[in-house]
């Protein structure tokens, strides 16, 4: 296994006491494979993925679990050793990755930079380098004199993309990478991860909240609710069986074109809970239709299909409540309080 | 009454001016762009009509105009019988209660320092109706946005409420006036998917019961198709296609259409990852190719397409599309 994420529990220090944003997620990112982190707003995914490089903010706390990269916990990395695994074997495309190229320099100048002081490598070298990179992603190589405010939106994320692939990492950690974009620019930059993933190898950890993007590009899904892992496996069967009644809902909730007319989508009333003091049992119970009395126990991780996981209750009744959840009546009034 | 024109959008265009360039100033030159060129179109009382095409194709200039937030460069706009560039201040003021527009970005669009309660009321004290009236007015815009049961959120600021319960104040906002148009400029595009299936149907129960004419402004077919019963596709600031939302969504007879259709994503493994119909790069506002200003990226552009502009034409009832390559049907 490339990276394997351990019961990771990450905390932010505020006034009102710790927001328990991580909270003892585990999930694994196999060699060569894209794999989704998928949540709704505030779910903890860019708190998770951030922490894999260890660019926290200040107020942010590891307080327990693991992650191993390679074989070494990157958690007990000296920062010496974590700086020399940033960029080179784990890279990483911040959330605002549009906005992240300094506009009064280059674009190529800006990859240059990195290869140089990074990568150790003469201009010339660079340069050559810099010409490599934008072909992979698709830019033509003149673009390379342009300033960033030249750029489309897609154009600018592909050219974040180029960067983060400059000293050729094995791993690279990409947050909302398309969520700005429109629909043939999303298009575009997926298909270059997916070419980058069949020709390289290149593994992918690609946090987003849309799962039509999961769907498109990726081989495994991680599916957070409220700081918790509640369902992960193959995209395939994570889409087709949904094992988790925010993943059944997370579906329902999904505007498809081709769906009848008179379809009516179904929301998932409510919104999650503050993480100051998460409630006991399952996270997604003040939402849920299907929540009984036992949703009030923590709830554990059953297996329900080959590497298919999910963390409801009624994981093994899953079937019969993927039929009832596809009428809209079922979604409606839950949330009481 | 239905079938009264409220809006007759005619040969509307907008040029924006650039910022010279030490190159356009030794060539004596103004750099602009055409953001809107040379649109037309009406919108019936009641009529939703969703606005799809890429990023910088010049929706939100469009939008824009039709609220008379900025002036066309060309062109005019007929808002139930009035020229909109002639109105007197007494009129622009009920132009302004009559027109709405919803904000993209729920997150912006209310003062942070005022109360939900506030924001509400404001836009009745703006446009100076009697005061007696604003409670019941209210009251009607929280119950047309599902949160009437929620009147405790009155006294809430902005920030103590979700994203989805922002997005329907805003909507509430722009309803609160019972106007009868509205532009929503990507209305859901920031939220998530659990609560954008919220107001995605309210947009459709108010399309329903109001009797609102709306422009529905996004990227995504698959948003206009829930809240919009015609569809007009636009490409660099023209409009390239216009029909029943079903008919260009089951069978887009423009090559543009047609890409942006291929493109819609879905929540499926089996989707289709063949490449999107398009050749070329991006299309450059400011560098429009001669002819068909979609001829460097059509598959299926000939010598033809790259002399002549092709006229947004009827090639059915109630269907317009603007390419050589496409035939009558009728
Ligand atoms: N610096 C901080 N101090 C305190 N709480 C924080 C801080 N940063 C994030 N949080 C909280 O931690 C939780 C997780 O935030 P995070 O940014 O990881 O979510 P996300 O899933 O990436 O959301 P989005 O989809 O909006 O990007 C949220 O409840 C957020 O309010
Ligand atoms: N104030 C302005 N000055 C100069 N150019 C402008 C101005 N506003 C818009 N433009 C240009 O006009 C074109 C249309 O822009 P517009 O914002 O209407 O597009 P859009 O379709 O709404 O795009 P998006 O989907 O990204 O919101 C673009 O090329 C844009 O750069
Ligand atoms: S007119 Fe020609 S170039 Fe334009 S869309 Fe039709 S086929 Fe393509
Ligand atoms: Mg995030
Ligand atoms: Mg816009």
């Amino acid at each position: 296994m490339l990276l394997s994420v351990k019961d990771l529990k990450i905390h932010y220090k505020t006034r009102k006491g710790p927001v328990h944003a991580v909270d003892g997620i585990s999930f694994d990112v196999p060699e060569g494979k894209v794999v989704g982190v998928v949540g709704e707003s505030g779910c903890g995914k860019t708190t998770a993925v951030r922490s894999l490089l260890r660019v926290m903010p200040s107020v942010a706390a590891f307080a327990g679990g693991e992650a191993v990269f390679d074989g070494r916990d990157i958690l007990k990395l000296s920062e010496r050793e974590m700086n020399d695994l940033r960029w080179r074997d784990i890279a990483y495309i911040p959330q605002s990755a549009m906005n992240a190229l300094d506009p009064v320099w280059r674009v190529g100048d800006q990859i240059v930079e990195v290869l140089v002081k990074r990568g150790g490598m003469k201009k010339a070298e660079a340069k050559k380098r810099a010409e490599e990179l934008f072909a992979m992603v698709g830019l033509e190589m003149k673009r390379l004199r342009d300033y960033p405010h030249q750029f489309s939106g897609g154009m600018r994320q592909r050219a974040s993309i180029a960067l983060s692939l400059a000293l050729n990492p094995r791993l690279v950690i990409a947050d909302e990478p398309v969520t700005a974009l429109d629909v043939i620019i999303q298009r575009q930059v997926l298909d270059t991860f997916s070419r980058l993933q069949r020709e390289f190898g290149l593994s992918v950890v690609l946090v987003t909240h849309d799962i039509s993007v999961v769907a498109y590009v990726c081989d495994y899904v991680v599916v957070m609710y409220a700081g918790k892992v509640v369902e992960k496996g193959p995209v395939r069967d994570v889409l087709t069986k949904p094992s988790h009644a925010y993943t059944i809902g997370l579906y329902n909730a999904f505007p498809e074109l081709s769906a009848d007319e008179e379809r009516e989508l179904s929301p998932i009333e409510g919104g999650p809970p503050l993480l100051f003091h998460p409630p006991e049992g399952c996270r997604f119970r003040a939402r849920c239709p299907f929540a009984t009395e036992i949703c009030k126990q923590e709830p554990v991780e059953v297996q329900v299909g080959p590497e298919h996981y999910s963390l409801c209750h009624r994981a093994h009744e899953t079937a019969e409540l993927r039929e009832q959840a596809k009428d809209p009546a079922v979604w409606r009034g839950v949330v009481t309080a | 009454m239905r079938d009264e024109i409220l809006l007759d959008v005619d040969n509307l265009s907008k040029s924006f001016t650039l910022t010279r360039s030490l190159g356009d100033v030794l060539r004596s030159r103004t750099p602009k762009v055409d953001a809107v060129s040379d649109i037309s179109f009406t919108l019936k009382r009641g009529e939703t009509i969703g606005i799809v095409g890429e990023s910088g194709c010049g929706k939100t200039t469009l939008g824009r105009m039709l609220l008379k937030l900025i002036e066309p460069t060309g062109g005019k706009i007929t808002f139930a019988g009035q020229d909109l560039s002639a109105l007197s201040h007494e009129e622009e003021l009920a132009f302004r209660r009559r027109a709405q527009l919803v904000f993209q970005n729920p997150f912006d669009a209310l003062n942070p320092h005022f109360t939900i309660r506030r924001s509400l009321y404001e836009p009745l004290f703006n446009t100076r109706v009697p005061e007696d009236k604003h409670d019941r007015m209210v009251a009607e815009a929280l119950v047309r946005v599902q949160l009437d049961g929620m009147m405790h959120l009155l006294d809430s600021y902005p920030h103590q409420l979700s994203g989805g319960q922002l997005q329907r104040v805003v909507l509430a906002r722009a309803l609160v006036l019972q106007p009868d148009f509205i532009v929503a400029d990507e209305p859901v595009s920031m939220l998530d998917v659990s609560v954008r299936a919220g107001i995605l149907n309210v947009l459709r129960e108010v399309r329903d019961t109001m009797g609102l004419a709306a422009v529905f402004i996004s990227h995504d077919l698959a948003l206009v198709r829930y809240v919009c019963e015609r569809t007009i596709t636009m490409y660099l600031g023209s409009v390239v296609e216009d029909g029943p939302t079903k008919d260009v969504v089951t069978n887009p007879l423009h090559p543009y259409t047609r890409a942006l259709v291929q493109a819609v994503p879905v929540p499926s493994v089996d989707q289709s990852h063949e490449p999107l119909p398009l050749t070329g790069g991006l299309p450059d506002a400011r560098n429009p190719p001669p002819g068909c200003r979609f001829s460097d990226r059509c598959p299926l552009a000939d010598d033809g397409c790259r002399l002549g502009r092709p006229a947004l034409r009827e090639v059915a009832p109630g269907r317009r599309v603007a390419c050589f390559k496409v035939p009558s049907l009728a």
